[in-house]
């Protein structure tokens, strides 16, 4: 039945190709049009040029939005994956009671929206009478995160890092030499991975941050008050930008996560 | 046995939820002995080293090496190392670092540390090998970075758990004769888990039967072999044609025996009227009428050349008897051959039913 | 010397190993519970304080909710919307997933993959501004409709509720796609071949073979949807042009404009209340042997 399988690949190819110009036409126009030469990102395409690139680097809301997303993403992405490290060690070498209970406990947040996350902190901050910061933006990103980071961690410390932690244990190795000298060597990869992971999605999210804060924002917020001035050449150049910064981290986690496994 | 043994182990029990996986397991060992727990899956040997190692708590009993009572004490705090089916090598380090990590525990450092990580390196043959990647070593050479590892803090008792099971068999005879020869240059009293009754009497000074979490007969190879305690020990050692009967009588250790061949003389430790098993080794059963012994006449079912020998199945004529035994290369055999069969009663072991 | 008779020695070990075990969890379950549970309980009871009320618990605040018509309306949007983009999306994906796990060579998948997904890793924000530029009366679609002269004015494509549900259709294809991919790649080949070889044509042992095993990827890629959806605040403000409200701006709404923060608590709860049904009846579907 060849002619068959000959015209299932040839509908499989076009369907392929369809959905991929599907997924990434919104992005194509989106990067083509930051290097637009002109006042709207819009056919026809004149340029290219870096013009819109330059003129987001000198805006001061916008660079502020940056730094702040930095700090918040760098901090949370190490708290997750320092926290979500030490619960999954916890978890998968020791036996206790109520074991399942805390796992589950800790994988919660994975299952409700983010802006559930987001209304929690703010009736918090609002009842106790705070005011919004970024500080909550680093707590809602540790708590939407921080599960990534322990599964990753898990799936990480199995039986065959087990043995070879009792080896360093016969050895003599307390437990904090085991942790120190055996067991995060041996998973940083994949921690460096959790952390790159958790930075970008934390880099990315707007409504946690939307609700915890006023003054200093991050990125994405900037970007959502831009949309006010409706299409614009810089904000795609802003939004290429967080884009290309997103897929080289995730190049970053690839090389880490997946070559070293050989 | 000069004052208290090396290594010993009263009155262990450990008990899990539906399994007793060790049941009142007692044992005394000198210092420098190799002794190898043998016995099938699920005999306890491997709960039993896993106890002496630290990395299982008995339900009771003591153990004591060196006259210090470890049975509550973590791995990492008792005189043993182990070296584990595995290796279980650090991947992230170098083979000196390897070696050498117990070393750091101990706070070894400078000229001395490095000393002491290339006399364990040549000492197991990998001289030059510190700067290499566990990766790029053979099975064989990471079992040498392994022996070395456990062996350079100089530990009490060194702990084998199968260590062999991996290896091709010309691999297993060539590390059974540097283990032997380590142990012998050490000095160090080792435990070894093998379920290879070969491998067992190849290496041990002191072998130690095991099934169902208790111990059947421990002794040297020859005696076990020779003199078995137990039918389940006759049976795990070796081949052997096994002769049901009952003592009837006897003295100075040589009974009566009434078999459904015949009365027959044989040794071993049993009361009067005890109901035994007889064990003959194929190369103890004579054909013809040499031994003292006679063992009736026999029909040859089945042959197979073995290179060396024969091995022989042959059915007695009556008494619904079988027997294993074993035939020189040359010799004239064909199925349905009738032979006599023979062997000398210090041959002949009665062991409990 | 003496020996221990008792399994005293169990006991301490197991003891020392929950003190240790629960001292390298504690800190993470601390925070969840602090900054997750604790705040919903807080919600909680917020929305059983109404704004307009004297303090006292009432359930005024749900009365309220669910009485009124035009946020009924807003909780019917949010579910309708919801239940055509887990059906789009899933209709859509699978064929994706099937293609990407059985005919491209393998060599290739990887790439093929990281490719499909890779919009994943544009923010919320600019993805929905990105389909503004695609669909905007101005955007490339109308220009290339008006360059093949098919028409000869824009079609307004964006500020509808159909072009929020494109844009939610966009994210879930590749969220689903990865999801049955995940669970294609891991179903044992010899299944379908076992069935071709006792006669069953390509098509029967698909139906017969991969579909029924390939349902905990479909089921774990749909709740996942769910809960994403429903949840979106982004996507119908950016690109639904304030048509049909969807639940998500509703509770903005009273959390910007009204200050009404036990409102809004009482609608989240609801909408997490509706994410909960649907993990009950769909939670023994996701399982897998091996996910």
């Amino acid at each position: 039945m060849r002619w068959t399988q000959r015209l299932g690949n040839l509908v499989s190819g076009f369907y392929l190709t369809a959905c991929y110009i599907f997924i990434l036409l919104p992005v194509a126009v989106l990067i083509l049009f930051s290097f637009q030469d002109g006042r709207l990102p819009v056919p026809p395409f004149h340029g290219p040029t870096l013009n819109w690139y330059i003129t987001a680097i000198s805006n001061d809301r916008l660079m502020a939005g940056l730094g702040n997303s930095l700090m918040v993403g760098l901090s949370s992405s190490a708290l997750s994956v320092i926290l979500g490290f030490l619960a999954a060690y916890g978890v998968s070498r020791y036996e206790f009671a109520g074991k399942r209970l805390l796992q589950g406990i800790i994988i919660l947040p994975l299952a409700v929206s983010y802006l559930l996350v987001g209304m929690g902190l703010l009736v918090t901050i609002s009842s106790l009478g705070l005011g919004p910061s970024l500080i909550m933006v680093v707590v809602g990103h540790v708590v939407i995160n921080m599960p990534l980071a322990f599964a990753i961690c898990l799936a990480q410390l199995g039986e065959h890092q087990r043995k070879i932690e009792w080896a360093a244990r016969d050895l003599g190795a307390s437990t904090f030499r085991v942790l120190t000298m055996v067991t995060m060597p041996m998973i940083a990869p994949a921690m460096i991975a959790a952390f790159c992971l958790c930075f970008t999605l934390s880099w990315d999210e707007f409504i946690i941050a939307f609700l915890v804060t006023r003054f200093d924002v991050t990125l994405p917020i900037v970007i959502w008050t831009m949309l006010r001035g409706g299409l614009n050449p810089q904000t795609n150049a802003v939004g290429s930008f967080i884009f290309l910064c997103s897929i080289l981290l995730l190049i970053v986690v690839e090389l880490l996560l997946f070559r070293k496994r050989s | 046995m000069t004052g208290q043994p090396h290594l010993d182990i009263a009155n262990l029990r450990k008990i899990y939820s539906e399994v007793t996986a060790l049941d009142d397991v007692s044992l005394a060992v000198e210092q420098g002995a190799y002794v190898v727990l043998l016995g099938p899956s699920g005999s306890g040997k491997t709960t039993l080293l896993s106890a002496i190692g630290g990395f299982i708590i008995p339900t009771s009993g003591r153990i004591g090496i060196a006259g210090k009572d470890v049975t509550t004490l973590a791995p990492a705090h008792r005189p043993t190392t182990t070296l584990f089916q595995d290796y279980a090598l650090f991947p992230h380090m170098s083979v000196a670092s390897n070696v050498g990590f117990g070393l750091k525990i101990r706070r070894v450092r400078g000229a001395d540390y490095d000393k002491r990580i290339k006399g364990a390196l040549d000492m197991v043959g990998l001289e030059g090998y510190g700067k290499r990647g566990i990766h790029e070593l053979s099975g064989g050479q990471r079992q040498r970075v392994a022996l070395a590892r456990a062996l350079v803090v100089e530990p009490e008792i060194l702990l084998l758990d199968e260590p062999l099971g991996a290896l091709d068999l010309n691999l297993r005879r060539q590390m059974q004769d540097e283990l032997m020869d380590l142990q012998r240059r050490t000095g160090r009293s080792f435990v070894h888990v093998t379920h290879d009754q070969e491998e067992a009497m190849a290496l041990a000074s002191l072998i130690v039967v095991m099934n169902k979490g208790r111990i059947e007969d421990m002794g040297t190879p020859k005696r076990i072999y020779e003199r078995p305690a137990t039918r389940f020990t006759a049976t795990f050692m070796g081949e052997s044609t096994q002769i049901a009967g009952r003592i009837s009588g006897g003295q100075n250790g040589v009974f009566n025996v009434a078999t459904g061949i015949g009365h027959l003389q044989a040794v071993g430790d049993a009361g009067d009227g005890a109901e035994v098993t007889l064990i003959l080794r194929p190369e103890n059963i004579l054909v013809g009428t040499a031994g003292d012994v006679g063992l009736g006449q026999a029909r040859i079912r089945e042959a197979v050349f073995q290179g060396a020998h024969y091995r022989v199945l042959a059915s007695s004529e009556s008494g619904g008897q079988d027997f294993v035994l074993r035939l020189p290369p040359d010799a004239r055999v064909e199925q349905g051959m009738q032979i006599d069969l023979s062997c000398q009663s210090s041959r002949l072991v009665a062991v409990a039913r | 010397m003496p020996s221990t008779t008792t399994s005293d020695n169990e006991k301490l070990a197991s003891r020392r190993s929950t003190l240790a075990g629960l001292a390298f969890s504690l800190p993470a379950v601390a925070w969840i519970a602090l900054f997750f549970a604790a705040p919903l309980v807080i919600m909680s009871v917020y929305s059983l304080m109404p704004l307009a009320g004297d303090g006292a618990f009432s359930l005024d605040n749900y009365r309220h909710f669910l009485g009124e018509p035009a946020y009924v309306q807003a909780i019917w949007n949010s579910v309708l919307t919801t239940a055509i983009v887990v059906v789009i999306s899933l209709l859509l994906a699978y064929p994706f997933a099937y293609i990407l796990a059985y005919k491209v060579p393998k060599r290739w998948q990887r790439l093929a993959l990281a490719c499909a997904i890779l919009p994943f890793w544009t923010s919320y924000v600019v993805r929905s501004y990105a389909w503004l530029l695609v669909l905007a009366p101005t955007g490339i679609v109308n220009w290339v409709l008006m360059s093949l002269h098919i028409t000869d004015h824009p079609i307004t494509f964006a500020y509808n509720p159909g072009a929020t549900d494109l844009g939610f259709v966009h994210f879930f294809i590749m969220l689903n796609a990865l999801t049955i991919y995940a669970n294609l790649v891991q179903i044992n080949p010899r299944y379908v071949l076992a069935a071709q070889d006792l006669g069953a044509s390509a098509w029967k042992s698909f139906i017969a073979v991969t579909l029924p095993l390939s349902i905990p990827g479909m089921t774990v890629g749909a709740f996942l949807t769910v809960v994403l959806c429903i949840g979106d605040f982004i996507t119908p403000q950016i690109l639904g042009g304030n048509k049909e409200l969807l639940l998500p701006q509703v509770i903005m709404m009273q959390i910007q404009r009204q200050l009404d923060l036990p409102m809004a608590s009482t609608m989240s709860l609801v909408l997490t209340l509706i994410v909960a049904v649907v993990y009950l009846a769909l939670q023994r579907k996701m399982r897998m042997s091996r996910l």
